[in-house]
């Protein structure tokens, strides 16, 4: 039950002169949260980019432990990656904004439906197959609505939701894909704190029940240390810290690199949040 | 041009702001005398052999009041119907029960086409523009997959029609191929065209994309053109066989075999090919609409949707966009190739003239105006831009005055096209359950 599901040795990932990443490993446990903390530019997101192939690193080896057995994503196909279990969702939603909350979903199973529909030409000639599938792609698109409260408005555009509801689609539209380990860039930005808290509840439910491992980003510490099981601590792209929340929590190498960020909390909302966009980006 | 409208004097609480209206009337009317200065004012006419310029002060005159006037009546009018946001609330609806209903709006259109040539309108000169416009329906919807659902903006798409077009030329100069038999090798090469013109673009995006896609649109024409021992370049390919109907051909006599009079007992009329080609034309634009409606609701489809809307996510979820954007080009240009070979038979003879990048740019139009994406939009507009200029042949040289008026018209009143509502291609809720969505 608590074997590693995802490696991460050595990973490096310098764009030209910046070293963005440098040489951090760390184990993220299967069904498990593990949370990736740090001031803003620390290379939180870049680690995220290297994961979902979207970056290819400059050094490192990046182990999954995936549908299909051990696998390198380094070497992957950044497209390929999510068919060995792995979902993200982004920092800036990144919905299909025109396309209902249903549709969201069932795009989200494409991999599967398209065998099922016999790479189309089946599904062409209405294939009995393929309209079963297409059924079942439906239903475990209703329960994750419902999961989410959004089941009365599954067939309204995915871009005319409220802000919050964009938040929780994305991350059941990554839950369709049916990974085992979710990734979340930052799932609580620009939530109030009672939806904060009931992300929170949603996130600890779905490593229950759905036994996966949830690999965090996130700069709401209160939810952070509420839920994480472990936490990487990232300052200039180096690891300093790594522990249960309570060991984070005192580890004055963590209170340091944090402590010029204290100011950092006080400052408006919209402040912080441009902020955190231009420094995660990176 | 939405905010245009949106920013133009606006009834005050008090209504009619006269100041303001005379100041931008003024302004449309000084604009206008500039223009009609050189495009009106003066005339070359033939004196004794010579050329002398003919001034016409009154044209310009006549031309600046209209603009004055008109301005001032269209601000009046607008003041008094109050914000114009009303008016466009309800063309969406419009769009949306349009879109709704679509079904039997396709049906009834399907119909009346059907029996159109035995309708008393059905004379030859219908009958041709018909199968005119039909084309480009059919250009349209296969356009609308690549442009309306993959959202990749083709500005060359004229180069598939014209692969089709020589494909069945010279299968049929060289091999002796009829029509249907070259029909599917024509739809086949134009889908590697397709792919060919897909593999160098795949990175690009909007502008870049619409760029390269312009240049391959060219590069086709310029192989045809030069291209001398194969198409035989700018003299074009002539004798290009008719269709048959299943082996009947369309003659007064037929050297080897019946003819189709001969074989129904009919007494020989030319316009029965004319006749069978619409109705074939027909057959294949419905085939493409049938195709494009079923594609739309396969996990392709909604993958192409998808990637218009977002690539990145698309790559999270673990959609191939290489493959997709290919499908989506193949497929497009194979109805495009569909399209070339039934316009070779149709014509009988054929010549890179006729996929010149105003082609193009005609069936983008199609797409644009009918709104992406929109099947029953698609072919509106077609009937649009086909017909419009057919009626405008009394106004002779204003004829394309009129048309660019009647587009400009369209885009300010219907910015995002005829009919622009996305119907979903899966519900959970009936409709008018769940929960009403804002729009």
């Amino acid at each position: 039950m608590n074997a590693p599901l995802l490696e991460v040795e050595h990973l490096t990932m310098r764009f030209g002169g910046l070293v963005a990443v440098d040489d951090l490993s760390f184990t993220a446990m299967d069904q498990r949260i593990t949370a990736i903390i740090g001031p803003n530019g620390a290379g939180k997101t870049t680690v995220f980019n290297c994961l979902t192939g979207f970056y290819r690193p400059t050094v490192g080896r990046l182990t999954f432990h995936g549908r299909f057995g051990p696998v390198l994503l380094e070497r992957e196909d950044g497209f390929r990656i999510p068919r060995h279990g792995i979902a993200r969702t982004f920092q800036n939603i990144r919905l299909f904004a025109h396309m209902t909350a249903l549709e969201n979903l069932v795009v989200a199973q494409h991999n599967h439906l398209m065998r099922a529909s016999g790479y189309t030409v089946l599904g062409l000639f209405g294939w009995k197959g393929y309209r079963a599938a297409e059924r079942a792609a439906i239903e475990r698109a209703r329960y994750w609505l419902d999961r989410m409260g959004l089941l009365a408005r599954a067939d309204w555009d995915a871009g005319s939701l409220p802000y919050g509801e964009q938040r929780k689609l994305e991350i059941a539209r990554a839950m369709c894909t049916q990974p085992k380990l979710l990734c979340l860039d930052e799932p609580a930005a620009g939530l109030n704190p009672r939806e904060t808290a009931e992300l929170a509840e949603l996130l600890v439910e779905i490593r229950d029940r759905e036994q996966i491992g949830i690999l965090l980003i996130e700069h709401d510490m209160s939810m952070v240390m509420r839920i994480s099981d472990q936490i990487i601590v990232l300052d200039y792209g180096r690891k300093i810290a790594e522990g249960t929340p309570e060991q984070i929590r005192t580890d004055p190498v963590v209170i340091k690199a944090y402590l010029g960020e204290a100011e950092d909390e006080e400052l408006p909302e919209e402040v912080r949040e441009d902020l955190a966009r231009l420094g995660g980006g990176a | 041009m939405s905010t245009v409208a949106t920013v133009g004097p606006r009834a005050t609480a008090g209504g009619f702001d006269l100041a303001r209206a005379l100041k931008e009337a003024g302004l449309a009317a000084f604009v206008a005398f500039v223009l009609f200065v050189p495009l009106a004012g003066f005339k070359l006419v033939g004196q004794e052999g010579q050329l002398a310029l003919e001034y016409r002060p009154h044209w310009v005159l006549i031309g600046t009041a209209a603009v004055f006037v008109g301005h001032l009546a269209i601000n009046f009018i607008r003041a008094m119907r109050g914000p114009s946001q009303r008016a466009r609330g309800e063309a969406g609806a419009m769009a949306r029960f349009f879109t709704v209903h679509a079904r039997w709006f396709g049906l009834a259109a399907a119909l009346l086409a059907f029996l159109l040539p035995f309708t008393p309108l059905g004379n030859r000169y219908v009958v041709d523009v018909a199968t005119t416009v039909l084309i480009y329906v059919m250009l349209g919807w296969g356009l609308n997959i690549v442009v309306g659902l993959a959202g990749l903006l083709d500005l060359g798409y004229v180069a598939f029609y014209a692969v089709g077009a020589y494909s069945y030329a010279l299968f049929a100069q060289w091999f002796g191929l009829g029509f249907w038999e070259a029909l599917p090798i024509a739809g086949v090469l134009a889908a590697i065209a397709g792919i060919l013109l897909g593999f160098p673009v795949l990175r690009l995006r909007g502008d870049y994309l619409a760029i390269v896609t312009l240049g391959f649109g060219e590069i086709i024409r310029v192989v045809l053109l030069n291209w001398y021992d194969v198409t035989n370049g700018p003299d074009g390919i002539s004798g290009i066989p008719r269709p048959t109907f299943f082996g009947l051909e369309f003659k007064r006599y037929s050297p080897d075999g019946m003819t189709f009079s001969q074989f129904f007992g009919i007494e020989y009329s030319s316009l029965h090919r004319v006749i069978f080609l619409y109705y074939l034309i027909l057959i294949l634009a419905l085939i493409t609409n049938w195709f494009v409606l079923r594609i739309r609701r396969l996990p392709i489809g909604r993958a192409w949707e998808a990637l218009r809307e977002d690539e990145i996510a698309c790559k999270a979820l673990g959609i191939n966009p290489t493959n997709t954007k290919l499908t989506a080009f193949a497929l497009g240009a194979m109805f495009g190739g569909f399209a070339g070979s039934f316009f070779a038979t149709r014509q009988g003879f054929i010549s890179p003239e006729s996929f010149t990048f105003i082609e193009s740019a005609t069936i983008l139009a199609i797409v644009v105006l009918g709104g992406m994406g929109s099947q029953i939009g698609v072919a509106l507009a077609a009937l649009v831009i086909v017909v419009l200029p057919e009626l405008g042949r009394e106004f002779e040289q204003f004829r394309m005055l009129l048309f660019g008026a009647a587009m400009v018209g369209i885009m300010v009143w219907r910015p995002r096209g005829l009919l622009a509502f996305r119907e979903p291609t899966v519900r959970l809720h009936g409709r008018g359950q769940g929960e009403e969505a804002p729009r």
